[in-house]
């Protein structure tokens, strides 16, 4: 039995999942409240740019965005083979792509934002 | 040594609906594609948030409505129940020893909601 | 004055000699309100039906022999008091372990399971009797002393959903007994459990079900454990790779 080279995964799921325990909810409120339009004051276009053009909160965008997004990718993968789904490589392939995808896409609007 | 062992199957796609404790473990990872879903929505909005205000407010519109509100609301569930189970478990995960005692895990958890709290606090009077 | 309550035992039968299948079979037990479900099985055994198989030893929750289904979860017989049910339970071998025969079940998988992670010391270094006792405090103890309280019932691999669906698993009492030996000062035989345990059948066959702590008898927290794994090899395979020059 060789050892894992899981660690790369795991490190990234945990990382992943503290950071969307502590900051998703509030997301998905604020989303929610765009959704009902609650507040016409809200997400002013300028307010949002100018953070994300800061490189303070380009990384702090980026850092939540991919990590995120790695924890769900890599759970989700292990909800698939806990129901049924054996396929565990095709489904890990497919999802850490998605996940790759999102962080390259990520990456670049961030670096399009000045 | 058997005879005969008998081995008793497994049922590969619905194992989980034996035990309640399953079923909440299967909700905890089902949460994972609601905030996965929501997490790609927001990688499209910085995508639009850079390509300027027309495309961002296009975004926006397209939240709207009943399927937007739904999806929100399923998503902050998901995210809520992916938080407490996450908090409750981390005094498990990583112990914390000082001297001979244990820091009891009550504290360790009631530290993390206490983050929480600011931090969404933090977001949301930024946001609005 | 004792209460008697007349309890319907319905427990799964398996002959490897005459039978193609189990089969349930109901006995009507007259138990006495302090009883435990193993009292209730000896009291079939006795009186009842001498043909009953099952593993039990010390009743008192120590051996970890009398593991068994009782309504569908994991117990100890010796532990699963009459008074905390109904006026019918349902017996049945541990799950996720082939029958031998009625409630026994072959453990020679978890033996070997166990076996594999190195139970045992390994010094340091080699220490002649004549240099003396370890020297421990008690903060070091603290490190391991939960883990040393698993009694080997196989509770938790009856629990475990990922041991049932992937039977190569090392499951939670082997990876956790791994874990109470790395976390003991006197050990030096991280490295080699390492081999073992860090692998894809090891700890990373694990997501956190929790369900075998849940179970344990002991409070030992195997998850617990698992996951203290999962961070110790996360921070090992860094090291490896980041800085190989380290010393192992």
């Amino acid at each position: 039995m060789a050892k894992s080279n899981k660690p790369i995964i795991w490190g990234l799921f945990a990382a992943g999942g503290t950071i969307t325990a502590f900051v998703t909810p509030v997301l998905v409120l604020l989303t929610l409240f765009a959704a009902m339009r609650f507040a016409p004051t809200m997400f002013t276009y300028d307010s949002i740019h100018a953070f994300a053009a800061h490189w303070l909160g380009k990384l702090i965008i980026f850092g939540i965005i991919t990590l995120s997004l790695w924890h769900a990718a890599h759970r989700f993968r292990v909800a698939l083979f806990d129901v049924g789904v054996r396929a565990d490589l095709v489904v890990a392939t497919i999802l850490y792509i998605i996940a790759a995808l999102g962080t390259i896409s990520t990456f670049f609007s961030l670096l399009s934002i000045h | 040594m058997s005879s005969k062992p008998y081995i008793r199957e497994i049922p590969k796609t619905s194992w989980f609906f034996r035990q309640p404790r399953y079923m909440r473990y299967m909700g905890r990872e089902v949460s994972s594609f609601f905030i996965g879903a929501f997490t790609l929505l927001l990688v499209v909005g910085l995508k639009r948030l850079a390509q300027g205000p027309e495309a961002f407010q296009s975004f926006l519109d397209a939240l709207r409505g009943p399927l937007g509100v739904l999806f929100c609301l399923i998503t902050l569930a998901a995210a809520l129940y992916h938080s407490t189970s996450w908090f409750n478990v981390t005094p498990q995960a990583m112990p914390i020893q000082r001297g001979e005692e244990l820091v009891p895990g009550k504290m360790i958890v009631g530290a993390h909601y206490a983050i929480w709290a600011v931090v969404s606090l933090i977001v949301l009077i930024l946001g609005i | 004055m004792s209460e008697e309550r007349q309890i319907e035992l319905e427990v799964l039968r398996y002959n490897p000699e005459t039978d193609l299948e189990p089969r349930y079979q109901t006995y009507s037990v007259p138990c006495v309100n302090e009883w435990v479900v193993l009292d209730a099985l000896n009291y079939v055994k006795e009186n009842l039906d001498p043909t009953l198989s099952y593993r039990w030893s010390c009743h008192m929750a120590v051996c970890g022999s009398c593991g068994y289904m009782i309504n569908g979860e994991p117990k100890l017989g010796c532990k699963a008091f009459i008074h905390e049910y109904g006026d019918h339970i349902r017996v049945e071998p541990l799950a996720n372990f082939p029958i031998e025969r009625d409630l026994v079940t072959v453990v020679e998988d978890f033996i070997t399971k166990f076996s594999s992670v190195k139970p045992y010391l390994i010094p340091k270094e080699e220490k002649s009797i004549s240099a003396g006792e370890y020297k421990q405090t008690p903060a070091q103890l603290m490190k391991y002393k939960q883990y040393t309280l698993c009694i080997n019932c196989m509770l938790c691999y009856a629990a475990c959903p990922q041991y049932g669906l992937v039977p190569e698993f090392l499951g939670p009492a082997a990876i956790s007994m791994a874990h109470r030996y790395n976390q003991d000062s006197r050990d030096g035989g991280r490295n080699e459990r390492q081999e073992v345990i860090a692998s894809h059948e090891g700890v990373w066959e694990c997501s956190f079900v929790g369900a075998c702590s849940e179970v344990c008898p002991k409070h030992v927290d195997p998850a617990g454990a698992l996951q203290q794994v999962k961070v110790a090899s996360t921070i090992d395979w860094y090291k490896e790779h980041l800085m190989p020059w380290g010393k192992k």
